[in-house]
């Protein structure tokens, strides 16, 4: 029920705040952002594009680092820290399931993460815009920027869930979530880099490598920020795997992921005995 | 299940395994409304097993349970039924009305119930402090108050007042002897046996997932037949004699303990009045619960 939803979204989203992890996760992504926009804002005469084209390149190559980082740090304490204090039990005994005591999780922090994101990088590319100038084919590169990040957050969020239901302790969750992260963001791309230099331009890197990049949502987000930007592929030059794949398949993987992650949450937290 | 009015909660045959080992074999045990059970045994005698199979927290291997007339873990028994688990840590961000607001929206209960609730357990002036700066008592007495929460017939306590000052302990009984004054049943699993003696109506026994006893204390008393304890202290220098006399064994110089049956009682006492002056003192001990519950988990059993 919508009710039951809304009262552990309400207690979840005051305990982030309270915890100041609202503040923190989005002064992060602000200086951050704010730092790789004005350092990295060299090349903008050179390649004839405005600062916010170029702000957006460097946020993209951020936001695959951080945004599934700070959904970690946030979801892994959910289901193992409330185990490990004895909470779990104690709610899970009122008339709520536990798919809506996640979803009321996930509601929570996804906004907490959600607004992070969107003042983060919305004020650094203000800021280059103001200073460095804007036009719509750039904002709109930062429109689809902000939304993809938090697609790709909600996707490692719910990924941090798994981990959280699978471990009985809050120190083994916050292990599972930075190996996750550590394979699937940093890993992930190093092992295919290989297997593409061992594979020497064959068939792997022809046909089954662009596949893979889009099946990891990292890859996923940066491809399709790339590829909706002709300028921003310029700067980063990555448009060469994108152009292999049907322009469907990105989105496809950064939409498909939150959900299938979060089924995956939701039979692990069933098989939790609290 | 059952549907007569009157068993608030019961178990029928209620087996655990978790695989080849059995963590609860076969027990009956059942709480009418407005009682009050203890729950006794020793730590992995299967009574958190009890507690949480009742709240459907677990599956039962075999067996049945009835929570209010309905099955454990549904929506109508979980509506019916209050928890107060042991050693409960709540969120220390949020203060004490935060949290039973949330509980409150949990069980369909306006948000006016909250204030009331806090000042009947004595939290008003701590409500709007956060939960981190409780002591071990005032974060017991907010577990106690999200029990009240809305009208429920059943209430599971475990260990609710391990660790707390006489007052905290004293109040936590006006609570439960008030749920069970308007009909709740109760079943308390504890180890503080003194308190349970004189606050509950009958004392289930668990003992390597058995139930071993299930009667008032009155009436385990006497099916266990155990012996009267009886302290005597003789005058200086007439130990010696007394000993000849009733019998018993020596605790120091003047001191003698005796053992008798319950029903010849007043026969000992006619004789240790016949030694006149040479005794001073006489204290006579019935069987505690602490002796029963030695008793019916003890080795000598079986």
């Amino acid at each position: 029920m919508i009710r039951h939803i809304l009262a552990i979204a309400a207690m979840e989203f005051r305990i982030q705040r309270r915890n100041r992890w609202l503040f923190s996760a989005t002064l992060m992504m602000l200086l951050f952002a704010l730092a790789l926009t004005f350092a990295g804002s060299a090349p903008t005469g050179t390649l004839g594009v405005d600062l916010l084209t170029v702000s957006v390149a460097s946020m993209t190559t951020l936001a695959v680092y951080l945004a599934p980082f700070l959904a970690l740090m946030i979801s892994f304490d959910a289901i193992a820290g409330e185990a490990e204090r004895g909470t779990l039990g104690l709610v899970l005994t009122y008339p709520l399931s536990r798919g809506e005591m996640l979803l009321g999780k996930f509601c929570a922090h996804l906004s907490v993460l959600g607004i992070a994101i969107t003042l983060g990088l919305g004020a650094a590319g203000a800021a280059a815009a103001m200073s460095g100038g804007a036009g719509p084919d750039s904002l709109m590169a930062l429109g689809r920027l902000i939304a993809t990040a938090i697609l790709l957050g909600a996707s490692f969020m719910a990924l941090g869930y798994v981990a959280s239901a699978l471990s009985s302790t809050v120190a083994g969750a916050a292990g599972l979530a930075v190996g996750l992260w550590l394979v699937m963001v940093v890993l992930y791309d190093l092992g295919l880099l290989g297997a593409v230099v061992f594979d020497g331009g064959g068939a792997f890197t022809q046909h089954v490598f662009p596949w893979l990049l889009a099946a990891n949502p990292a890859d996923a987000f940066r491809l399709w920020n790339v590829s909706g930007s002709q300028e921003v592929a310029l700067i980063t030059g990555m448009a060469g795997a994108g152009a292999a794949l049907p322009v469907w398949a990105a989105p496809a993987s950064l939409f498909v992921w939150p959900v299938v992650a979060l089924a995956l949450a939701a039979a692990a937290f069933r098989r939790t005995e609290p | 299940m059952r549907d007569d009015g009157k068993c608030a909660l019961v178990t029928e045959g209620l087996t655990k395994r978790y695989g080849r080992r059995e963590v609860l074999s076969d027990v009956s045990v059942s709480v009418a409304p407005g009682e009050r059970v203890a729950l006794l045994g020793h730590n992995g005698a299967g009574k958190s097993t009890l507690v949480r199979l009742v709240l459907g927290l677990l599956r039962a291997t075999a067996g049945q349970i009835s929570v209010n007339c309905h099955r454990p873990g549904s929506g109508a028994a979980r509506r019916a039924t209050a928890y107060l688990p042991e050693q409960v840590a709540f969120h220390p961000a949020l203060t004490g009305r935060e949290h039973l607001t949330t509980f409150a929206r949990l069980a369909g209960e306006p948000s006016s119930t909250v204030m009331p609730l806090l000042e009947r357990v004595g939290l008003a002036g701590a409500a709007d402090a956060r939960v981190g700066t409780y002591s071990k008592g005032m974060r017991q007495r907010l577990g106690l108050a999200q029990t009240l929460l809305g009208r429920r017939r059943v209430v599971l306590l475990d260990e609710p007042t391990s660790g707390l000052d006489p007052v905290s302990r004293h109040d936590v009984y006006a609570v439960v002897d008030e749920m069970a004054a308007n009909g709740t049943a109760i079943l308390i699993a504890s180890h503080a046996l003194t308190e349970l003696e004189a606050r509950t109506d009958r004392i289930a026994i668990l003992r390597q997932g058995r139930l071993v006893a299930d009667d008032s204390l009155k009436a385990l008393s006497r099916s266990a037949d155990l012996p009267t304890r009886i302290h005597l202290t003789a005058q200086a220098g007439a130990a010696d004699r007394v000993q000849a006399a009733l019998g018993g064994t020596r605790v120091n110089g003047t001191a003698l303990e005796l053992h008798c049956p319950a029903d010849e009682k007043m026969a000992r006492l006619a004789r240790i009045a016949e030694m006149g002056d040479a005794v001073c003192d006489v204290e006579m001990t019935p069987p505690s619960l602490e002796d029963l519950y030695r008793h019916y988990c003890g080795e000598e059993l079986r």
